[in-house]
C-alpha cells in the first residue's frame, strides 16, 4: 500500500528542515538584499528620470510604484528556478540523494511534493518579506491589494517551480541550464512587463509578452497592488498560472519517475 | 524472501538481465558474482522495488514490487553501490533524517541511530560532516543508514569496493554479525574472497544469465579441481613458446596457458609436478594450491576483459 501524498511529504520535514537552517543566510542575500539593489537602483534612482503618468504606466502614479509587483512577481520566477534546477540535478546526477530516498517506502510523487513545499516555503518568505519592506514607501494603493498580490507571486514562483523542476529531471547535463536561463529566464525578465508595459513593445510582441506565465503574474500582482483590478483579466491570469502550475506537477512527476527507474 | 522466474530487465534495445531464476531463503546469506556488465546490479535495482522489471516475475517478501513497492521497501535495508550519503548533513543527521523517511517516531529513531552508530564505530564522529570521512567510514554509514528500519532483508551492492584491506574486515565482521542476528543478506561483488567469506550460497551471473548456482563448495567441487598446479618456466621466445611446453603436460588435467604461466587444474598437484620433471620439464617456479572461486569465476566467464 502506498503512502498519500501527504504523509510522504511530511515524513521529509527533517530534511527539509535541516537543508532551511543550513541555507537560510546565502538565501537572506539572494532573496532580499538583490531585489532590494534592483528596487532602490532601477526604482529610485532610473524612476527618477521617468515621468509618473497613470496612464503611461497602467495605473501606477510613479516609477516606483509601477516596478514594485513586477520586481517582485520576476523575482519569484528567479527564485523558483534557482531553486529547480542545480539543486534538483544535484540530488539526481551528483550526491544521489534521492536514490536514497526512493529505497524507502517514499516514491517520486512524495519527493517532488516536498522539494516543492520547500520552495513554496522560500518564495513565501522571501516574497512576504520583500512586500513588507516596500510597504512604508507607499507603492499600495489599498491595504488588502497586497495580499492578494502575494499570493500572485506564490503562484506565478510555483508555475515556474513546477515546469523548471520537470526540465531538470530530464536533461542529462548542467549545461542545458545556460540555455534555459539564457533563452528563457533572461529574456522573460526584460521583457514580461515587470520593467515597462508590455503595450511598448508594439502589438505583435505584445501578444507573445501575454503568453508567458511570467506576464499572467506580473500583471496579477500589478492590478492588485495598484488597486486596478479587471476581474476577467485576474481570473484568466490566475487560471493560466494555475494550469501551469498542474501541468508542471504532472511533468515532474513523470520526469522524475522515468529518471530514478532506469 | 525473494523468489524470480525468467526474470528480465532491458534498457531500449540493451538487454542486462536475460531470464534468471533466483530463490534466496531467509536467514541466509546469497551472493550475486559476475564481471562488471553481468547484469548483478540492474537485478538488485529490480530486488530493491525501484526499477520495474521488463519480463518474467519477481517476488520479495511475499509481495510483487510492482504493487506493494513501498510495502515491501518499509522492509529492506540498502546498501547501493554507489555512496548517496547527503555530504551536506553531519553523520548523525544521515541516519536520523533517512529513519524519519521510513515513518519512525523522532524517539524510537533517536535511541536507533544511537545503537547503529555504535554498532558501525562512528559513536565519535556522530557531529562530523560525511564529506570528512573516509571510504571505509562513509561505507560503515551506509551500512547503519541501511539497518535504521531494522530491515528483514539488506541488499548490499558491492559492499567493500575501493576499500583497504582493515576497512574490508571490519566490513565482513559487521556483516557475519548481522547474518548471525537473522538477517537475510543479498550481496553483489566481484571479490571471489568476499565471496567466500561471506556467501551461503551464490550464484555466478555473465552476460545478464546465471552461469553457475550453488554454495561456494560446492561450485569449486563441480567446476574446478581439488588442486591447481601453477607451473612457470623461463621466459619463453619463439623457438620455445609456451605452448610447446604444454603439449608436453595436456594429459595431465585441465590446461590454462597463460603469458606467464600454466595452471594445471588436476586433483593431485604434486603428482603433476613430479610428471613434468619426468618428462624433462624445468619449471622456475612451481605453487601448488587449492581451487578457489577465483578459479571457478574465470572459468565460468573467461579471462577477456569486459568494459
Amino acid at each position: 500500500m502506498s503512502l498519500t501524498l501527504a504523509a510522504g511529504a511530511l515524513r521529509q520535514t527533517d530534511y527539509w528542515w535541516t537543508v532551511f537552517k543550513r541555507t537560510w543566510k546565502g538565501g537572506v542575500i539572494t532573496s532580499f538584499v538583490s531585489p532590494l539593489f534592483y528596487v532602490v537602483a532601477m526604482g529610485v534612482l532610473l524612476g527618477g528620470f521617468i515621468d509618473g503618468d497613470p496612464t503611461k504606466l497602467e495605473g501606477a502614479t510613479s516609477y516606483l510604484a509601477f516596478i514594485v509587483p513586477g520586481l517582485v512577481a520576476t523575482h519569484a520566477m528567479t527564485i523558483a528556478v534557482g531553486e529547480t534546477t542545480y539543486p534538483v540535478m544535484g540530488s539526481i546526477k551528483w550526491h544521489r540523494t534521492y536514490y536514497s530516498m526512493i529505497a524507502t517506502p517514499l516514491e517520486p510523487r512524495h519527493v517532488v511534493a516536498a522539494n516543492l513545499m520547500f520552495v513554496l516555503f522560500r518564495l513565501a518568505t522571501a516574497c512576504g518579506l520583500f512586500m513588507l519592506v516596500l510597504a512604508p514607501f507607499g507603492v499600495f494603493e489599498s491595504w488588502w491589494g497586497p495580499f492578494v498580490a502575494f499570493g500572485a507571486q506564490l503562484l506565478v514562483g510555483m508555475a515556474f517551480a513546477g515546469i523548471v523542476f520537470g526540465y531538470s529531471t530530464r536533461i542529462k547535463s548542467e549545461a542545458a541550464f545556460g540555455v534555459l536561463f539564457r533563452l528563457g529566464v533572461l529574456p522573460l525578465t526584460l521583457f514580461s512587463g515587470a520593467f515597462f508595459p508590455i503595450s511598448n513593445l508594439g502589438p505583435w510582441l505584445e501578444w507573445v509578452a501575454r503568453l508567458t506565465p511570467l506576464w499572467h503574474g506580473v500583471n496579477l500582482s500589478r492590478m492588485f497592488c495598484l488597486d486596478t483590478v479587471d476581474s476577467t483579466m485576474a481570473v484568466l491570469n490566475a487560471s493560466v498560472l494555475l494550469v501551469t502550475i498542474a501541468v508542471g506537477w504532472f511533468w515532474s512527476v513523470s520526469g522524475l519517475q522515468r529518471r530514478l527507474a532506469d | 524472501m525473494i523468489l524470480a522466474r525468467g526474470l528480465r530487465k532491458s534498457f531500449g534495445d540493451f538487454e542486462a538481465v536475460k531470464g534468471i531464476d533466483v530463490d534466496v531463503r531467509r536467514g541466509e546469506a546469497f551472493g550475486f558474482l559476475g564481471p562488471n556488465g553481468a547484469g548483478k546490479s540492474s537485478t538488485m535495482r529490480m530486488i530493491a522495488s525501484v526499477s520495474p522489471i521488463s519480463g518474467g516475475t519477481l517476488e520479495i517478501l511475499g509481495m510483487d514490487p510492482a504493487k506493494d513497492g513501498p510495502a515491501i521497501r518499509a522492509r529492506l535495508g540498502v546498501c547501493p553501490q554507489e555512496d548517496t550519503l547527503d555530504n551536506e548533513l553531519n553523520v548523525r543527521d544521515n541516519l536520523y533524517i533517512y529513519g524519519r523517511y521510513f515513518g519512525i517516531p523522532k524517539g524510537e529513531v533517536n535511541s536507533r541511530v544511537d545503537e547503529l552508530l555504535e554498532f558501525v564505530s562512528l559513536t565519535d564522529k556522530a557531529r562530523s560532516k560525511v564529506e570528512d570521512l573516509s571510504g571505509g567510514m562513509k561505507r560503515r554509514l551506509t551500512i547503519a543508514r541501511s539497518l535504521v528500519n531494522k530491515p528483514d532483508l539488506l541488499l548490499l551492492d558491492e559492499p567493500t569496493t575501493g576499500l583497504d584491506p582493515q576497512a574490508r574486515h571490519v566490513l565482513w565482521d559487521q556483516l557475519f554479525r548481522l547474518k548471525q542476528a537473522g538477517v537475510t543478506l543479498v550481496i553483489t561483488t566481484h571479490y571471489m574472497d568476499e565471496a567466500e567469506q561471506l556467501c551461503d550460497r551464490l550464484v555466478v551471473m555473465d552476460k545478464g544469465l546465471i552461469a553457475a548456482e550453488g554454495s561456494p563448495r560446492q561450485l569449486i567441487e563441480e567446476h574446478s579441481t581439488r588442486e591447481v598446479t601453477e607451473l612457470r618456466f623461463a621466459i619463453t621466445d619463439e623457438t620455445n613458446p609456451h605452448s610447446a611446453v604444454a603439449d608436453k603436460i595436456e594429459d595431465l588435467g585441465r590446461l590454462e596457458v597463460l603469458p606467464d604461466r600454466i595452471l594445471v587444474y588436476s586433483s593431485d598437484g604434486e603428482e603433476v609436478i613430479a610428471k613434468a620433471h619426468e618428462r624433462g620439464l624445468d619449471p622456475i617456479a612451481v605453487l601448488v594450491r587449492r581451487s578457489t572461486l577465483e578459479d571457478v569465476f574465470l572459468k565460468l566467464t573467461g579471462r577477456t576483459l569486459v568494459d
